[in-house]
């Protein structure tokens, strides 16, 4: 049921683990915000806006921060993005807002969007003031919301504003799924996305935690209410498949990340490696360098120009003293009672494009522990039957709605993209919020 | 090599740069740091009977992050001793022989007084006298200041007493506070001053403090109206130097030192550029300090080796001709906006501005295949209803940008290589297109531009037609001239 507490207060994360995690994007300072305010353009049908998957209207929030309006500048971020605030810290900016910034073209120098936007929703937070949104008149209709992470979250509160009752059932103690435990603590502390939903809840969501969906639940939530939103989604980081992969010493780059963002995780042994190339393996090695590890590698079958990670997230990388080992390919987990080394191979690309280990090439890393972070799979067994369209394991969504093959389910964010940022599952949130209450409408 | 010496009413001056008459100017001890720094004149602040100021004076209007665009004062003229003053010029003057002090003076209003002050400023040395008629603040209400600057007999009365015993130049300043500038200056010129300088501070309250719903500047809760000056009056300063420079009733003009808003060389230049000799300096040297005059006169210098000025009289008053009335503005010279699709960074300032402030004749649809082309009709004549191509309003294509569906691009799937960022070039879809045919050659857009040169008005009338004007047509019969009289009855519309 509701809670009456608050989230925050109930933030895990030590101190201490908090102190090796600050901020990568220091806060702006008010003269530095209004000075960089004053820098924008306030461009007309703004490329940072179109850039945002979710369209906070840029150009206007900025100049409220020049003006000196913070309250309107947090509401024009909040009314386009219910979590303007974890976006500010998480969002990969520079293929977004920052990267569509006319200032490139002008002097080089694009606008700070996401340190603004982090100020003005700042200020909100600071300024204690509620939620500047209203329940939206009830309409006695009510959506079940299946996992409490960005996706959901959105598109309960676009559902409350229209007066629709959002249930939101969730496997974890906490909500915000990855937003609260998936995200490296020097961008987006656990406890502040905590103080987001705290705002948000006051729209009147209500959170069932530590429920777990299965098929038996999911057909009970069906029939009890007028619609169900699929917002659970990724499940777990894919596994090596090799012999050895249950002892102690390995494990995957979301418990890793969940674990120390909670305090279970408090140090990391003097060797790690990572396996994988992506944004969420880099987060996971910068962790273990923070938390003590004195040699950390990423160890990945192809080259940097393959990987998924951002460049900026591989320059952060290699700051952080990160090594790498490419076109190497994990061939074994050696050791007895725990994980000791890694045997590793090199890989070659044949005529037809694949990669083979080459011959010879195997050679040992000495481990204590190694972090998978090669993908995640995902998360349907419960939708058992053709309750929705699948591809390739991904919910199937018309895109402006939400809505899936089954017009009573409605569907947003990674289970339906494949793995994105945040930003994208709130957008996708807010267009099935909206989706959802047209369509509860037309009934 | 080009000089910036000149002289200016009979008095040899180093350079054109002077400090108003104002807290810069208040002491000896200051005047002679300004000399040092380069400054080539001060009139001293203010001499009179002294007074008690109030406690604030000042108070300003930032504006985009910019301190003090315009600024604002309460201060009276000088609270010294009038002998410490005068003692203090005597000292100024031996050891700055050639640096130019002018005292300013304001007295009662009658004989007496102003011939005593201005024996006694005299005997101290200045080089000059100023006639303080402009001060709108406190010193207006005892009968001086602008209250004799607003009357033009006591403007001319005034002036006359002082002129029955000066042995130096007398500059009468004038007030901005006033319906037409040049009466004032008329009166002046009836007296045989020798010169004017203007403007004076605007009448002004600069802002309200929205916490305490008291003005600025703020003394025990309560303000009074100031003198406005800094950057922000400089446009108004410059067309009152024009209308004082281009007025020949009641003889020539007199010499004039500029006033309003000055703080870099390009403001010296065209203030001199509009008729003044001088120009004086108050609210960039209170902001910056003394030190600014360096630039001032390096920047001057080096425009004057490129444009071949060698002197301050070279190219003193050439832009007085090129001011005219209305009424002899060529209608037949038209031009039309071009952007330069190279330079545009896709801002979208000119089509808003086109759209909601001139004549919507920009639009964004180089990607929409609209075959649009030019008539060559000059929309002053071919008039059309608004939008005559429907193109959609600013509105409808902000909400289309709304509805659309973005996705944060992955390295891998979306984006080339290695997550490089960009691509930088302007996007095709967000290069503006002017409709020619529809501009009226406003201007706006350019100005709105934030990149240089990347919108500049092209030239698109037949230089075959000769030009015409306003007036010609009225005298040619071909359209009507639209009053019953002249001026009607207006001075400004002389």
């Amino acid at each position: 049921m509701s809670e009456p507490t608050s989230f925050y207060a109930q933030s895990p994360t030590p101190g201490d683990v908090s102190a090796r995690f600050p901020d990568l994007h220091p806060a702006f300072e008010q003269t530095a915000a209004i000075a960089e305010a004053h820098r924008c353009l306030y461009c007309f049908d703004a490329p940072c806006m179109t850039a945002c998957p979710t369209h906070i209207d840029v150009p206007k929030f900025i100049k409220k921060i020049a003006t000196g309006n913070l309250e309107g500048s947090a509401k024009t971020i909040l009314d386009a993005n219910i979590l303007g605030a974890s976006c500010s810290r998480a969002c990969p900016v520079d293929v977004l807002c920052e990267g569509a910034c006319v200032m490139h073209r002008y002097n080089k120098q694009p606008i700070e969007i996401g340190r603004l936007q982090r100020f003005a929703m700042d200020a909100l937070h600071e300024s204690g003031a509620p939620l500047p949104f209203t329940p939206g008149a009830d309409t006695g209709k009510r959506v079940a919301l299946i996992g409490g992470g960005p996706a959901s979250l959105a598109c309960a509160a676009e559902l409350r504003r229209r007066g629709i009752t959002a249930d939101i059932y969730d496997a974890r103690p906490l909500p915000g799924g990855l937003n609260t435990y998936g995200i490296a603590e020097y961008k987006l502390p656990l406890a502040e996305s905590l103080r987001e939903i705290d705002l948000l809840s006051q729209l009147g969501v209500t959170f069932h935690f530590n429920t777990l969906v299965d098929a038996a639940k999911l057909a009970e939530l069906e029939a009890s209410y007028d619609a169900v939103f699929l917002g659970m989604g990724l499940g777990a980081i894919h596994k090596l498949g090799l012999t050895g992969e249950d002892m102690p010493g390995v494990t995957n780059a979301l418990d890793y990340i969940a674990g120390y963002k909670s305090g279970e995780i408090a140090t990391a042994p003097p060797k790690v490696a990572v396996i994988g190339a992506g944004n969420t393996a880099i987060d996971a090695a910068n962790a273990a360098v923070r938390l003590g590890a004195t040699e950390v590698t990423m160890v990945y079958r192809r080259g940097p120009e393959q990987m998924s990670a951002f460049s900026f997230e591989y320059e952060h990388a290699k700051q952080e003293g990160v090594k790498f080992l490419w076109h190497v390919v994990t061939a074994g987990l050696e050791g007895s009672d725990k994980l000791e080394a890694l045997k590793l191979a090199k890989l070659e690309t044949t005529a037809d494009g694949s990669l083979v280990p080459q011959q010879g090439s195997e050679f040992t890393l000495p481990v204590d522990l190694i972090v998978l972070a090669i993908g995640q799979a995902t998360h349907t067994e419960f939708l058992s039957g053709d309750k929705v369209k699948l591809e390739r394991g991904r919910i199937l969504i018309d895109r402006a709605t939400g809505q899936t093959s089954n017009p009573k389910y409605f569907a947003g964010g990674d289970c339906t993209n494949g793995g994105r940022e945040v930003v994208d599952a709130v957008a996708d949130g807010k267009r099935a919020g909206i989706g959802i209450a047209a369509a509860l409408e037309a009934n | 090599m080009p000089t910036l010496e000149t002289t200016f009413a009979g008095i040899k001056c180093l350079n054109p740069f002077w400090l108003a008459s104002a807290p810069p100017t208040n002491c000896g001890e200051q005047i002679m740091r300004a000399f040092d720094a380069g400054w080539g004149g001060a009139v001293w602040k203010t001499i009179g009977a002294p007074v008690t100021n109030v406690s604030s004076r000042y108070s300003s209007i930032d504006w985009a992050g910019q301190k003090m665009m315009g600024f604002n004062n309460i201060e009276l003229i000088s609270d010294r001793p009038t002998q410490t003053n005068l003692d203090e010029i005597a000292e100024v003057k031996r050891r700055y022989p050639k640096n130019v002090v002018i005292a300013s003076l304001m007295v009662e209003s009658n004989r007496e007084s102003w011939h005593d002050i201005v024996k006694r400023a005299e005997d101290a040395g200045s080089d000059g006298l100023e006639l303080n008629f402009g001060c709108p603040h406190g010193m207006s209400e005892r009968g001086m200041g602008s209250a004799v600057g607003q009357v033009p007999e006591y403007c001319q009365q005034i002036t006359e007493w002082v002129k029955e015993v000066a042995r130096t130049p007398v500059i009468v300043k004038l007030t901005p506070n006033i319906s037409d500038i040049r009466i004032p200056a008329r009166a002046a010129k009836r007296a045989k001053a020798d010169a004017v300088s203007a403007i004076n501070t605007i009448n002004s309250i600069t802002g309200i403090n929205l916490d305490t719903l008291e003005p600025n500047p703020m003394v025990d809760g309560k303000s009074s109206h100031g003198g406005y000056c800094g950057p922000a009056v400089k446009p108004i300063a410059l067309n009152m130097v024009q209308q004082v420079n281009s007025d020949y009733v009641d003889g020539d003009p007199v010499p004039m030192s500029g006033i309003g808003g000055i703080g870099t060389w390009q403001d010296a230049a065209e203030f001199i550029l509009l008729g003044a000799g001088t120009v004086q300096v108050c609210t960039a040297a209170m902001h910056y300090g003394y030190r600014i005059v360096e630039d001032m006169g390096d920047g001057l210098l080096s425009w004057m080796r490129k444009k071949g000025y060698e002197t301050i009289n070279d190219f003193r008053g050439l832009s007085l001709p090129n001011v005219r009335e209305w009424k002899n503005l060529n209608l037949n010279y038209r031009v039309v906006a071009e952007i330069h699709a190279d330079k545009c960074i896709g801002c979208q300032l000119c089509y808003t501005a086109c759209w909601d402030g001139a004549h919507q004749c920009i639009h964004m649809d180089r990607t929409e295949g609209n075959v649009i082309t030019f008539a060559g009709t000059d929309p002053r004549y071919a008039m059309h209803q608004a939008n005559p191509h429907g193109m959609p309003t600013p509105d409808q294509r902000f909400a289309k940008s709304k509805s659309t569906i973005s996705t944060t691009p992955i390295p891998k799937l979306d984006l080339d290589g290695l997550g490089e960022l960009g691509p930088y070039a302007t996007p095709l879809n967000r290069i503006p297109r002017v409709d020619e045919d529809e501009c009226v050659g406003c201007n706006l857009c350019s100005l709105v531009c934030p990149v240089p040169d990347c919108i500049t008005m092209e030239r698109r009338d037949d230089p075959s037609i000769t030009p015409n004007t306003w007036a010609e047509r009225v005298a040619a019969g071909a359209t009507p001239s639209g009053v019953p009289h002249e001026n009607h009855g207006n001075p400004n519309h002389q």
